[in-house]
């Protein structure tokens, strides 16, 4: 129907995980059609994941007008509706507050937050902006939570931020040694080429270290649970083991390192026993982890958020790379420690300087050479030498009153910065609060006093690095909508005219062309420039050169024709001595232990089909078939202690606040232990605290408690308290809505979720297989809880904003015993008399919801139950089978589905997964569900069937 | 056994469902106590009025409606004078005197009386009442009429949107006429149905071809002659200046209990005969009431499930049993038009201290809706799906607790869940 427009090609990368996949975007010019992988992109090869082959479905006309700021907004009053406004005028306003708190207060009182997500461009003006304009170091980034103690774990012992592997070692290693990293979720297009290179070479050896069985382990010759935070005792005992044993390389050691004896002292009394009981793991598997570790001939090690986010994260980093020297597992094929990055540009940024600790091209704040570098390069007196404030002291300064101006860009710190507490307290007390962002719907925006719309995937135009020092560019292949602008030219737009307003200067520092290509351009070069002579070199890169070449690797100096694949294969470290450095630190307990009062350990982390506060992700009802709503996993031995049902309210609460949500048992859990993924913000999982005030999502149980060394908080660890949430009355509504006006119905229930103890708030989809030019079904589930009934027109309210306050909905009411439930029925085809289900509402009694949900989820025909899809009650009155969870995003398949066929199904492992992919085809798009497939075919045994 | 010589004579005046309902029941404790004279004004033996209906609708014929055959008189030794009418009683010497319309004078003695003298249509005074091809609906005569009417002429108009009134619109559209319901309120059968049902029920009538006029006030009845003021009635004017054609008005705008001849006994009539638990009139003893023309605790039921429960404890008392007392009933109403289920009974429209529960299937056609005073059920207006309203009407009846089982009562009975 549109071919009389023109199909175009685009070629640019996934805006989710570090792994920096090549896509190729489809569009017609005006609209995005489709994504597929880039097969010629050296990260993934063509392939993608569950999240990254459904871009285009989050990138429609209906999510864009529905979900995108389009245009700048400014909010007069707090609390009140934001006010569109012209840029010129918001961009004025901003220059004029920003000024006027620099004059009043100093260039400290303001602060940048900013975001990995951000293009390496971006970054480059907006630290200029900080640094070289205002004269603040306050410019920190969401990069802080993710991989500050990675880098800090670099630095203190290869002496540089740069991951030494690359993507291809993972064919050449003989160990994988994955630790803190639920690879097969977060990483999947990793996971995809780990699987090759375990099916290329069956001998290779895969440990998984990691509180919870994640997915992962279905890969793993050998998984350690371990402790949480257990990880440096961990890494001790095995450099124990290995000295014990004679496993380390002291020729490697004498001739590359230095600092070893001090370590040797400290591994001393790691022994064994001792390991193996603070670790809660058995002394065997540890031995043998150490034996694979130190004897295979190139061991890879793996690692992300379980050694980041921690209270010891640098010494967790350092303690691992401790080992990759002493065993002289690096500078080889197959051989390093390689840290996956969790934002797309995480590295740009870093390579940018864009934190409060860092300047342009990896130099260093505290050095005043490095500081005299930067300002000849940028043509300035000075930068300043106080470093500036991290993400967490930045927002404990804003809370504190010592920063009044608050720029947020492209991140989203009410919903992913820990202890939300403080963090709001910041927002809502900071006297100008500027939050530049793609989408209107997160948590921050509500913050905002001026709102600054901004391009995204598939409009942006500069580079990004990814995991593997890989530079890529980021191409639009559509026009920015609305009113939205490339965040470095909205800045650098700022940066001019508060550049006027401050100290005449001759010459403008940010001499970029606005709103073109060649201005991204300018800024690339200029950041280019910064890295000569530095690790990271690329004066030999181009924009033309990635044009006709693709994506490079980082060092690529004048000179060189392409990147450098691996570092330190010639063991000279860019320390001053060229020698790496152990890192000898004793073990830490988490910062906050269990202890009675608040008896459980809350980890946190990723679920394979969402991405961070899921701004994006959350936009595609499809993108929840994996796991549709907030739970708290438990393992069930605890659940049966402390007498919590599955699917039961709890109250999880820390020391700083409490959320309510279902509880959920799994084995994957050990005990003691619980988990929450972090995508869940207020966006998703709210309601009324205490005070009166919304619930924050998860962070609002989260410590801020940071490692000293890299500041990065604890995300991973909070001690916390699980009770039975006592919540006698309680609604689940579910619909389908259309598409123009799901993700409109879904804010409009957000506003009113802090009205119930606990709400929670999601987009469903279809299960059925992904189709190109098919429309995606979406509808909205929302779950709540209270004390008593709500007052009658909260619930007529929500009603009709799920389509259920047509005249044709089918009601049943009991208002004095608080019973409440609608069903609207439609017949899809017209003189047809099938009957679906499009949208129900229970209230009061919701234990019809196991049956009902099932109908409308998986659009049953429903002409048969009548007025008995009102009757209250689990049971079903006649036989529905729900289909169940879905595994395979790509072509819909359910855990039934799966299950049923599995049960039928003969032969060894390997015959029966081939029989399911057959079969059911499930697995064998983006490959994203292979372990959990895996996971089926080893605990589905096949039932005897009488002949 | 019976060592009494003498019978005592009942005599019975009003030969409709309430009094013969009345005898069976006297008939089935003694047979033999009383010499039973029955006078009616109609000329036929008992009949079941509310099946005049399905006889208007063509789906039943008066034969079929008899309930008592002269046959049954005879074998149970019942004197008849059916199209007699009562004129006078002589409460002192206990004498009946009734007429046959042409100068036939007959006087009964009785021991007992039996006033069962029923209602009568209340014809609304408005100009042109008394046109030609004006009518009320209430008996076989009536019903002919309509009949006969519906041959000849087109447009009926039926003043009433209760039960009776949407009984004969509905079967004089059967009978090929465009019938408009006139009603004054601004739902159908306002005083069985809540608003909710009121406005279901005018649809499902819409859609078989009823015309409504509703919250709709009678100005006038205009005939055919030059003035208007004689002849057939040709049309209805409204107090708003419009008008619809009609050949033929049928008032249902309710009833009046018929207390001509109670007040000419000087019996004490308050809006029907008054009576007491055990139906006996409040002045003479001797004399019961039973049926639409008593009033009972204040109120006259229009209803035949009242009436029955009525006769019961009235024959028990006339047997000389003396333990039977009437408390008044809870009444439940049917719509008798085919493909419409209805059921009204009880405080449908709640009210103070009452508790609703309700069910609305607007694709299905069903309206369901129970109120709840002090966990029992005290009301039901069931539209479209009627099936359990019999259960309900027992709940109802028996007055227990519905607090177990309040989570499925709307959801039929089915035994516990």
């Amino acid at each position: 129907m549109l071919e009389n427009r023109h199909m175009q090609e685009t070629r640019s990368t996934c805006p989710y995980c570090g792994v920096g996949c090549g896509v190729v975007i489809e569009s017609d010019g005006e609209q995005i059609t489709g994504v597929r992988g880039d097969p010629d992109h050296p990260a993934n090869f063509g392939r993608l994941c569950t999240k990254g082959s459904t871009l285009h479905l989050t990138a429609t006309a209906e999510v864009t007008l529905q979900t995108r700021l389009l245009q700048p907004m400014q909010r007069l009053q707090r609390d009140a509706a934001p006010q569109p406004v012209a840029w010129n005028t918001a961009l004025d306003t901003a220059a004029d507050k920003f000024a006027q708190v620099i004059a009043d207060h100093g260039p400290d009182a303001v602060g940048f937050y900013i975001s990995g997500q951000l293009l390496t461009e971006d970054y480059y003006v907006f630290n200029k902006l900080a640094k070289g304009l205002i004269g603040t170091n306050n410019v920190d980034t969401n990069s802080r939570l993710c991989m500050s103690s990675a880098v800090a774990g670099y630095k203190k012992t290869l002496g540089a931020d740069a991951p030494p592997a690359c993507y291809d070692d993972f064919n050449d290693a003989d160990c994988l040694f994955i630790v803190g990293s639920n690879t097969a979720w977060a990483h999947p297009i990793l996971f995809r080429r780990i699987e090759d290179a375990k099916r290329a070479n069956p001998a290779m050896k895969i440990v998984v270290v990691d509180p919870r069985r994640t997915d992962t382990c279905e890969i793993a010759d050998l998984h350690l649970p371990i402790q949480p935070g257990t990880d440096v005792m961990l890494f001790h005992g095995l450099l124990h083991l290995m000295l014990r044993e004679g496993w380390t390389k002291p020729d490697y050691i004498a001739a590359h390192t230095s600092g070893f004896d001090a370590l040797e002292a400290t591994v001393r009394d790691c022994t064994p026993e001792r390991v193996a009981q603070i670790c809660g793991i058995d002394e065997a598997a540890l031995i043998e982890a150490a034996r694979l570790f130190a004897t295979s001939p190139a061991t890879l090690s793996l690692y992300c958020q379980g050694l980041n986010q921690s209270s010891w994260g640098t010494a967790k980093n350092a303690t691992l790379i401790n080992l990759h020297l002493a065993t002289a597992q690096l500078g080889r094929p197959g051989a390093g420690p390689f840290s996956l990055t969790g934002q797309p540009n995480a590295m740009g940024g870093r390579e940018v300087g864009g934190m409060a600790n860092l300047l342009s091209a990896h130099r260093d704040l505290t050095n005043p050479a490095h500081r005299a570098e930067v300002a000849a390069l940028w043509g300035i007196d000075s930068v300043p030498s106080q470093p500036g404030k991290t993400a967490v002291e930045m927002f404990q300064a804003a809370a504190d009153g010592e920063i009044k101006a608050l720029w947020i860009s492209c991140t989203n710190p009410a919903q992913s910065m820990p202890d939300q507490a403080t963090v709001r307290r910041a927002l809502e007390r900071c006297e100008f609060v500027v939050v530049q962002e793609a989408f209107a719907t997160t948590a921050t925006c509500s913050y905002a006093d001026l709102l600054l719309p901004a391009t995204t995937w598939g409009e942006k135009v500069g580079t990004v690095t990814n995991s593997e020092r890989r530079i890529s560019r980021v191409r639009p292949a559509v026009a920015a909508p609305g009113e939205t602008r490339h965040d470095w030219s909205a800045v650098t737009d700022f940066a001019q005219r508060l550049e006027a307003r401050m100290a005449a200067r001759a010459m403008t520092l940010f001499p970029y062309a606005l709103d073109s290509e060649a201005g991204a351009e300018a800024i690339w070069n200029e950041h280019r420039e910064t890295t000569r002579g530095r690790d990271l070199d690329i004066t030999g890169l181009s924009w033309s050169m990635l044009e006709t070449q693709g994506p490079q690797q980082w060092p690529l100096p004048e000179g060189a024709t392409t990147g450098c694949v691996r570092l330190y294969e010639d063991s000279i470290f860019p320390t001053p001595d060229g020698r790496a450095r152990f890192f000898d630190a004793p073990f830490k307990p988490v910062a906050e232990a269990r202890d009675a009062r608040f008896p459980f350990s809350l980890n946190s982390g990723r679920l394979r089909d969402q991405w961070h506060g899921m701004s994006r992700t959350g936009t595609l009802g499809r993108l929840f078939g994996h796991a549709p709503e907030p739970v708290v996993q438990m393992n069930p031995l605890d659940m049966a202690r402390c007498q919590i049902g599955e699917g039961a309210l709890v109250e999880v609460a820390s020391r700083r606040g409490a959320v309510v949500l279902p509880a959920q048992g799994s084995t994957d859990i050990g005990m003691s232990q619980s988990y929450i993924a972090m995508h869940w913000g207020e966006e998703a999982l709210s309601g009324r605290s205490t005070d009166g005030g919304r619930v924050a999502g998860i962070n609002a149980l989260t410590t801020s408690a940071y490692c000293p060394d890299s500041k990065q908080p604890e995300l991973k660890h909070a001690a916390v308290r699980i009770t039975k949430a006592e919540l006698p009355w309680s609604m689940v509504t579910a619909a389908w809505l259309p598409a123009d006006r799901v993700l409109s119905v879904q804010q409009a229930l957000r506003m009113l979720m802090s009205e119930f103890h606990f709400a929670s708030c999601v987009p469903f989809g279809s299960g059925a297989p992904l189709q190109a030019g098919v429309p995606e079904p979406s509808g909205l589930l929302f779950r709540a809880a209270g004390l008593e009934a709500p007052p009658a027109e909260l619930l007529t309210c929500i009603e009709a904003l799920m389509g259920l306050a047509t005249a044709d909905v089918m009601h049943y009411s009991d208002a004095q015993h608080g019973q409440r439930r609608r069903m609207r029925l439609a017949r899809p085809t017209p003189g047809s008399d099938e009957t679906r289900l499009e949208g129900f509402l229970l209230a009061g009694d919701t234990r019809a919801e196991a049956w009902i949900k099932a109908l409308l989820l998986d659009r049953l025909p429903a002409q048969s139950f009548g007025r008995q899809l009102l009757r209250p009650g689990a049971t079903p009155p006649a036989g529905i089978a729900a289909r169940g969870k879905l595994v395979c995003s790509c072509f819909g398949v359910t855990e039934t589905a799966i299950d049923d066929l599995l049960q039928q199904t003969a032969g060894d492992d390997t015959q029966r997964l081939a029989c399911l992919q057959e079969s059911l085809k499930c697995g064998t798009n983006c490959g994203s569900c292979i372990p959990e497939l895996k996971r089926r075919v080893r605990n589905i045994a096949i039932v005897a069937v009488a002949a | 056994m019976d060592m009494r010589v003498k019978k005592l004579k009942l005599v019975l005046v009003g030969n409709g469902m309430a009094g013969v309902r009345t005898l069976e029941e006297l008939l089935k404790i003694d047979p033999d106590v009383y010499d039973i004279t029955v006078f009616g004004a109609e000329p036929h033996p008992n009949y079941n009025r509310i099946m005049l209906s399905p006889v208007l609708a063509g789906e039943q014929t008066i034969d079929e409606i008899v309930l008592n055959p002269w046959s049954w008189y005879e074998a149970n030794g019942i004197t008849v004078h059916a199209g007699w009418k009562v004129f006078e009683v002589d409460r002192v010497r206990r004498l009946v005197r009734a007429g046959d319309g042409n100068g036939g004078l007959v006087e009964t003695p009785y021991d007992r009386l039996l006033l069962c003298t029923g209602s009568d249509p209340f014809m609304i005074p408005v100009p042109g009442k008394d046109l030609e091809g004006v009518i009320a609906y209430r008996d076989i005569a009536d019903t002919q009429n309509m009949i006969d009417t519906a041959k000849t002429h087109r447009h009926a108009v039926v003043i009433g949107g209760g039960l009776l009134g949407l009984e004969a619109a509905n079967g004089l559209m059967l009978r090929g006429m465009t019938v408009t319901v006139v009603h004054v309120n601004a739902w159908l059968m306002d005083r069985q149905l809540d608003e909710t049902a009121g406005g279901l029920l005018r649809q499902s009538l819409e859609a078989r071809g009823l015309k409504f006029r509703l919250g709709a006030h009678t100005q006038e009845l205009i005939g055919d002659a030059d003035d208007g003021k004689a002849g057939r009635v040709r049309a209805i004017r409204f107090k708003d200046g419009n008008e619809e054609a009609a050949d033929l008005v049928v008032m249902a705008v309710g009833i009046r209990p018929n207390v001509k001849l109670a007040e000419s006994m000087r019996l004490h009539c308050n809006r029907g005969i008054v009576v007491t638990d055990t139906l006996q009139t409040v002045t003479d003893a001797r004399i019961y009431a039973v049926g639409e023309c008593a009033a009972h605790r204040g109120i006259a039921y229009g209803l035949v499930a009242p009436l029955f429960e009525q006769a019961k404890v009235a024959a028990n008392h006339l047997a000389e049993m003396g333990y039977g007392r009437y408390l008044g009933s809870l009444t439940s109403t049917k719509l008798k038009v085919t493909g419409i289920d209805l059921f009204s009974a009880g405080n449908f429209t709640g009210g103070e201290g009452t508790e609703e529960i309700v069910l609305s299937d607007p694709l299905g056609g069903v309206y369901k809706k129970l109120v709840i005073k002090d966990d029992k059920l005290v009301g039901a207006c069931l539209f479209g799906d009627t099936a359990d309203g019999g259960w309900y009407y027992q709940l109802l009846r028996e007055g227990s607790s519905v607090n177990g089982i309040r989570e499925t009562l709307m959801f039929g009975d089915v035994g516990p869940c």
